[in-house]
């Protein structure tokens, strides 16, 4: 074990105190020493260090610094002990230990300043990034033979195809619920008859493509950043370019139109899984028989609100490809960076949808489709 | 402290720092290592070469404890550490230090804190500011210039992550230093620099090197002995004039080849 190191002191006649360590001076054994040696004076003329054993820099920095504190002479350095004090005065330089902190004022307003610098950015970024897919688009429009139908079914299978469990599971619960809330709420004014009319309107009109949406989202506009950012990281993407493969045709097109496609697919299965999860728990609440729900859906639910919902998803799923495929192509440097960029694309796209959806209510209310 | 009291601090110890024997390492069917033996001299940088997929890693893995071996005996500084759980082997883990390929910084710490973490960690007693104090000059120590300490490694180039490296590597004054193709992805000055910086190390603080290399200039430059690893063991130890005395085909093609005669003519020109 570490023979603790320890100091004592000693005036000499005509008055110099030297200090005489023990002990070695290393990681281990320094303990408490430099904070008994802050707090030790300054009229020292000596640090004796002949009576030490093994040395490491820890101790030979502790002796240099409290040498140059204290403005006194190291003698009885061994050449181990001379080696390291030269090494770590050497190395004795100014520095910090984490960066200068801004004047918190300064750092919030820049801080938001940022953010909306990075905000507008971002649009523009998207705004061109969809103008670039419409290109590449028409492009594949005119050469019809160059669409990669491979790439474009199996994102059909990926984005579409495996979602169904887990966007139906998801639907059948929200039917439920809210076939079971608005039982509740409407049996107060003995209206419950209408939790049909709430259950078929509410899905088919809003919530079937939404949820939907939040759902695509989540699993497949974040596998979509992840992989093109992976990508874009291991130099792929630069390859491409250079074989003279556009990256946009290859990987974001495919991801588009699936996404496009599959969403208004998805988000009618949703809303009819939600309509059967709200018929069952109607039959066995409120003992409305299958039969007659479905036959009150089709009275009540017109068929405006089936097209409000088909209308919606395709600009829903656009908007998550393209939040997904554009987040991916601007991963730089590093992993962490994907990451970042993985939950930057679905909170933009969860948000996007949202905010669309809530224009697209006012719309479908103004063209008179209530 | 009785338990540690077998593996405590014995400056007197002049045996082989490390001690590997009949090493066994096996991933599945494909088996990595078989009968490997290698002594590690107190205070030689011991450069260790191998074609790609003999093993280097998982040797230098076997050795720090984070791939436990099939079989065989691994001593560091005379202490057996295999089947030992970690809190037995943590008088021994404070001896050494590992620079690891990429530099392995957190990433969310500056340099100096990346420091100052396995300083926290097994001094956790040490007095904060001379804490601060010495992972700054662990920082100059390993040349990176003082506006460094502060920085993130995001912020930094590939050579001074791996400085940064071996900064928090020496963080505990360790005997016993292992470095994973420090010279990998430098420049070639920057590399000569890195050889530099290791010398300098080993010689100032009487370290000793375990060095994965690929770098035929690093091996020539500074490194003491050489072990190649081929054919699931160590085949060869010794100085590079040593094996070049050798009649086995790889290394005669390692050293022999046309980058091998290159950085020995480099070396034969400089000294």
């Amino acid at each position: 074990m570490a023979i603790p190191s320890d100091f004592v002191e000693d005036t000499a006649e005509d008055g110099a105190v030297t200090l005489y360590f023990s002990g070695d001076l290393s990681i281990a054994s320094v303990g408490d020493l430099p904070e008994r040696l802050r707090e030790y004076g300054s009229n020292v003329e000596r640090l004796d260090i002949s009576d030490t054993g093994y040395i490491d820099t820890v101790g030979a920095w502790l002796i240099h610094r409290t040498a140059r504190d204290m403005e006194a002479e190291i003698v009885g350095a061994n050449d181990d002990a001379e080696r390291l004090i030269a090494a770590v005065a050497g190395a004795d330089q100014p520095a910090e230990i984490r960066p200068q902190a801004l004047n918190p004022v300064i750092r919030v307003v820049s801080e938001v300043g940022e953010a909306t610098a990075i905000a507008f950015s971002t649009m523009s970024g998207l705004v061109g990034f969809f103008g670039a897919i419409i290109v590449a688009f028409f492009r594949l429009v005119r050469h019809p033979g160059q669409i990669r139908w491979n790439a474009v079914i199996q994102r059909f299978d990926v984005v579409g195809v495996r979602a169904l469990g887990i966007v139906g599971l998801m639907s059948f619960l929200i039917g439920l619920v809210i076939a079971q809330q608005g039982a509740v709420q409407l049996r107060q004014f003995g209206a419950e008859v209408f939790t049909v009319n709430l259950v078929g309107r509410l899905t088919l009109r809003e919530l079937g493509v939404l949820m939907t949406a939040i759902m695509v989202a989540g699993r497949s506009g974040s596998a979509f950043a992840a992989q093109i950012g992976t990508m874009k990281l291991t130099e792929e993407i630069d390859a491409m370019r250079t074989i003279g493969v556009s990256p946009i045709e290859a990987l974001v097109l495919p991801r588009f139109i699936a996404a496009v496609f599959m969403l208004p697919l998805l988000g009618f299965y949703a809303s009819i899984v939600a309509i059967i999860g709200g018929g069952l728990l109607s039959w066995a609440q409120l003992d409305i028989p299958p039969a007659t729900f479905f036959s009150r859906i089709r009275e009540v639910v017109p068929l405006t609100d089936v097209y409000v919902g088909l209308v919606k998803a395709p600009v829903f799923g656009a908007i998550i490809a393209i939040t997904g495929c554009y987040q991916g192509m601007q991963v730089k440097g590093n992993a962490e960076d994907v990451g970042q960029r993985t939950t930057a694309a679905v909170v933009q796209a969860i948000f996007l949808v949202i905010v669309l959806d809530a224009f697209f209510a006012v719309f479908f209310t103004w063209i008179g489709w209530n | 402290m009785a338990d540690s009291q077998t593996i405590d601090y014995q400056p007197d110890y002049q045996g082989p720092i490390v001690s590997v024997e009949g090493l066994r390492n096996s991933f599945g069917d494909q088996v990595v290592h078989e009968g490997l033996d290698l002594d590690v001299r107190r205070g030689e940088i011991l450069g260790v070469v191998g074609g790609s997929g003999t093993g280097k890693s998982v040797l230098m893995r076997s050795i720090i404890g984070l791939q436990t071996p099939d079989e065989g005996e691994i001593k560091v500084f005379g202490e057996p550490l295999l089947g030992k759980a970690e809190p037995e082997t943590i008088e021994i883990r404070k001896r050494w230090g590992v620079l690891f390929q990429g530099g392995a910084l957190f990433s969310t710490l500056t340099v100096a804190e990346n420091v100052m973490v396995p300083i926290r960690e097994f001094y956790p007693d040490m007095d904060r500011d001379f804490r601060r104090e010495v992972a700054k000059y662990k920082v100059c120590l390993s040349g990176l210039p003082p506006d460094a300490a502060p920085k993130y490694p995001s912020e930094l180039s590939g050579g001074m992550r791996k400085r940064a490296g071996i900064a928090r590597a020496l963080a505990l004054d360790p005997e016993l230093l292992f470095l994973d193709e420090p010279t990998a992805g430098l420049d070639p000055i920057g590399a000569a620099a890195f050889d530099n910086l290791t010398k300098e190390l080993q010689q100032t603080l009487g370290l000793t090197v375990f060095l994965i290399t690929h770098d035929l200039d690093t091996l020539h430059a500074i490194c003491d002995r050489v072990a190649v690893l081929a054919d699931q063991r160590v085949i060869a130890v010794g100085t590079i004039d040593e094996l070049l005395a050798l009649d086995h085909p790889w290394i005669q093609e390692y050293f022999n080849g046309p980058r091998g005669r290159m950085a020995s003519a480099g070396k034969k020109s400089l000294g």
